[in-house]
C-alpha cells in the first residue's frame, strides 16, 4: 500500500527540521470571504423578473410568508461560485486525506465502491411512494438488513428508521417507556455510568427521566456495588456502552444485566463502540434488551460534518410490539410494510430512514461476510493496542491493560511542563493529523482518546508516534510552538468563550 | 482572598461557608480551573428543597456541562443572580463574588461532617477527578 497523500507531507516535516520551523512562524492568514462578500462586480442578475406575472405568483403565497425586503443574494458568476465552493471543499479535513484518530467516533476509511453502489439508479432514483409491488428489491434489502443487524448484535428484531445515534437513543428510550407503561409500572430513573457519552444523559433527560450517575471503579469499569446501591423498582433503564469510553470491556456485564432485570429494568446498549465486537461477541448475548447501531461508525457510512448517518435500533422479543412503525415484513416470498402496529411508538422519521446510508452498510456487510467483519474488529483492537503500548512511554495511561478498539491516555506529564492536551491537539493539526478526542471521558484528567481504526497501516501508526515524539521535543525545547499552534490551518485558535456566549449565527451586511 | 481554611468542602469540589443556619456554596479554585472557561450557568430555583449530594444546578464551560451538588440538606433561599449575565465571575473569583447559592440548612451541624481544607486537599490529590 502506498503512503497516503497527507502522510507524504508529514514525512517531509519529520525529515526536514527547517520545514517544521517554517510552521512555527505564524503564516499570514487571510480569511476567505463569504459568498455574500463577493458581491461586488456587475454580473447579470440570474433571478428571473416577475414582470407581468406578479398576480399569478404572489396570489398563491399567503401574505405572512412574503418577504418585506428584497432577498440579499450575491451576484456572482458561475466560475466564481465554482471557485468559491471548491476552495472551501479543499479546506475540509477528512479521513480520505488525513489520519483521523478521533476516539469513540470510528473515523475509518469508507470504501468508495459503497458510494458507487448507493448511486446506482435502481437505488438513487427509486421513489419512496413507489408501490410495494414495484419496489420489491429495495424492500428486500431493508428486510435483509434488519435480519443482518439482528444476527450481528444478537437481537430479535430491528428498525432502520432512526437517522443517527442520538435519534436511536431517543427511539430506544421511547420503546422502554412504552414497555413499562404497557405493564403499568411507574419508572422515573435512568442509570448512566460516569464514563458515558454525553448523549446518554441528554436523551434520558429529554425523555423526562431523572438521570442517576453510576461511578466507575479503580479499573475504569462500572462499579457494581455503586450500581447495586442505586437499583430499585423506579429504574426504567441502564444505558451502557461496551466496551466503555475508556476502551475497556465491561467484564461484569452479565451480572450487571441480571441485577437490572431483577428490578424490572431494561438494559440499553449504546452502539458507539461496536467496532470492537463484530463477530466476536454480541450485546444480545450479554443481556442487553435494546441496542442502537451507528451505521456511520461501524458500517462504513461517511460521517462527520454532515453525514447523513443512520442509527438502527434492535430489541429483544418482549419489546418488538413497541418498535417504530412501519417495519418491513416478509410474507410468502413477498416484502411489504407492516400495516398494523397498535402498540408501536409510531413513526420516527419520514419514509424508511436514510436509505442511501443503509445501502452502503448492506453492501459493506455483504462484501465482508462473517469472517471479514470479525477481522475488522480484530484489526481495530490490534491497532489500538499497538499504539497504546508505543505511546505509554510518553503518556500516562491511567487505566492501563489490554484495551479494545481505543484507549485513553493523559497528558498529565506534559501538563506539569505547562502544555495541556488541548495544545498538543492543536499542534497535531500542523502535522496533518486530526486530534484525538480531548477532555473526554471526564473521569480522566487531560484525556486524549485515541481510536486508530482497522483501516490504518502500521506505517501510519508509526508516523503518528513519531509526530508525538517530535511534539514532545518541542515541549522541551520550544514550548511556544505548541502553545501557539496551529500555525498552518486556515484559522488559528478560536475564541470558544466568545463563540458560546455571543454566537454570531448569520451574516449581516454592515 | 477569602480565608479558605474556614470553609468546608465536598469531594465533588464545592465549598461551604456557614453563617448561622445559612450555608453559602461555591466551587473551589481547583474546580473552576478544571472546568475551564464558563459560558453558562443554570442557577437553582429559590425555594427548592434539596438533599445532600442532589444535583442542584449546572455549570457549562467550553469543555462540557457539569452538575454542581448541594453539599447539605435544606432549602435554596438565595442565588447569585449576577452570574446569569456574567458567568465568568466564577472563574475570576470562585471564593467571593463567584459564590453560587445559599441553603437554609435543615441541620447546620451537617456542615461539620464535610471535609476540612486539609482533608479536601488530600482527597483531591488521591482522586483521579
Amino acid at each position: 500500500m502506498s503512503t497516503p497523500l497527507a502522510l507524504n507531507r508529514i514525512t517531509d516535516l519529520l525529515m526536514n527540521d527547517s520545514k517544521a520551523k517554517v510552521l512555527s512562524k505564524n503564516e499570514t492568514r487571510s480569511r476567505t470571504p463569504l459568498i455574500f462578500e463577493r458581491h461586488s462586480r456587475n454580473h447579470a442578475e440570474w433571478l428571473p423578473a416577475l414582470e407581468g406575472h406578479e398576480e399569478t405568483y404572489l396570489k398563491s403565497i399567503p401574505q405572512d410568508f412574503l418577504r418585506k425586503k428584497e432577498a440579499n443574494l450575491p451576484s456572482v458568476s458561475e466560475l466564481e461560485v465554482v471557485r468559491h465552493f471548491t476552495g472551501l471543499s479543499q479546506k475540509n479535513f477528512s479521513v480520505d486525506v488525513n489520519f483521523y484518530p478521533l476516539g469513540s467516533c470510528t473515523m475509518k476509511y469508507n470504501p468508495k465502491c459503497l458510494d458507487a453502489i448507493a448511486s446506482l439508479s435502481s437505488f438513487s432514483l427509486i421513489h419512496p411512494y413507489q408501490e410495494e409491488s414495484l419496489a420489491q428489491g429495495a424492500l428486500k434489502i431493508l428486510f435483509e438488513m434488519q435480519e443482518y443487524l439482528s444476527e450481528i448484535t444478537g437481537m430479535d428484531e430491528f428498525t432502520l428508521q432512526p437517522a443517527a445515534g442520538a435519534h436511536g437513543e431517543l427511539c430506544g428510550l421511547l420503546i422502554a417507556g412504552a414497555y413499562h407503561r404497557a405493564r403499568g409500572s411507574k419508572k422515573t430513573k435512568v442509570l448512566i455510568p460516569d464514563s458515558a457519552h454525553g448523549t446518554n444523559p441528554a436523551t434520558a433527560a429529554l425523555c423526562g427521566y431523572e438521570v442517576v450517575t453510576v461511578k466507575s471503579n479503580a479499573k475504569g469499569l462500572v462499579d457494581f456495588d455503586d450500581l447495586k446501591s442505586k437499583l430499585d423498582s423506579g429504574v426504567a433503564c441502564l444505558m451502557m456502552t461496551n466496551p466503555n469510553t475508556l476502551g475497556l470491556f465491561e467484564e461484569d456485564i452479565l451480572e450487571i444485566a441480571k441485577a437490572v432485570h431483577a428490578v424490572d429494568g431494561l438494559v440499553y446498549y449504546d452502539g458507539a463502540n461496536m467496532n470492537a465486537l463484530l463477530g466476536i461477541c454480541r450485546p444480545g448475548d450479554m443481556g442487553f434488551d435494546i441496542v442502537h447501531m451507528n451505521l456511520h461508525k461501524t458500517f462504513a457510512v461517511p460521517h462527520g460534518s454532515g453525514g447523513p448517518g443512520s442509527g438502527p435500533v434492535g430489541v429483544k422479543k418482549h419489546l418488538i410490539p413497541f418498535l417504530p412503525s412501519p417495519r418491513v415484513l416478509k410474507q410468502k416470498e413477498k416484502f411489504l410494510f407492516e400495516k398494523q402496529a397498535p402498540q408501536s411508538i409510531g413513526k420516527l422519521r419520514s419514509f424508511y430512514g436514510n436509505f442511501g446510508a443503509i445501502i452502503r452498510s448492506y453492501a459493506y456487510i455483504k462484501a465482508l461476510g462473517k469472517e471479514g467483519l470479525r477481522a475488522v474488529s480484530e484489526n481495530a483492537i490490534i491497532n489500538a493496542n499497538y499504539l497504546r503500548v508505543r505511546l505509554k512511554k510518553m503518556y500516562d495511561v491511567p487505566y492501563d491493560g489490554i484495551c479494545m478498539h481505543e484507549f485513553v491516555m493523559a497528558a498529565t506529564r506534559q501538563k506539569k511542563k505547562g502544555v495541556r492536551a488541548l495544545d498538543i491537539a492543536k499542534r497535531l493539526l500542523d502535522y496533518g493529523v486530526h486530534a484525538p478526542t480531548v477532555y473526554f471521558p471526564l473521569i480522566v484528567e487531560e484525556a486524549m482518546m485515541v481510536e486508530p481504526t482497522e483501516t490504518e497501516s502500521k506505517e501510519t501508526l508509526d508516523e503518528f508516534v513519531q509526530i508525538l515524539e517530535k511534539i514532545e521535543k518541542e515541549i522541551e525545547q520550544d514550548p511556544a510552538i505548541v502553545l501557539e499552534a496551529p500555525h498552518t490551518t486556515p484559522v488559528g485558535r478560536m475564541d470558544e468563550v466568545l463563540a458560546a456566549r455571543q454566537p454570531n449565527l448569520r451574516f449581516k451586511n454592515s | 482572598m477569602a480565608d479558605t481554611s474556614k470553609l468546608r468542602y465536598t469531594e465533588t469540589h464545592e465549598w461551604v461557608h456557614l453563617t448561622g443556619k445559612i450555608a453559602r456554596v461555591g466551587i473551589t479554585d481547583h474546580a473552576q480551573k478544571e472546568i475551564s472557561d464558563i459560558v453558562f450557568i443554570e442557577l437553582p430555583k429559590i425555594g427548592r428543597a434539596v438533599k445532600g449530594k442532589d444535583s442542584a444546578m449546572v455549570i457549562e464551560s467550553v469543555k462540557a456541562a457539569f452538575d454542581i451538588y448541594a453539599p447539605v440538606a435544606g432549602k435554596i433561599v438565595k442565588i447569585n443572580e449576577e452570574l446569569s449575565k456574567k458567568p465568568e465571575i466564577v472563574n475570576q473569583s470562585p471564593y467571593e463574588n463567584g459564590w453560587l447559592f445559599e441553603i437554609e440548612c435543615d441541620d447546620p451541624l451537617e456542615v461539620e461532617s464535610l471535609l476540612t481544607e486539609a482533608q479536601y486537599q488530600n482527597a483531591k490529590n488521591t482522586s483521579h477527578h
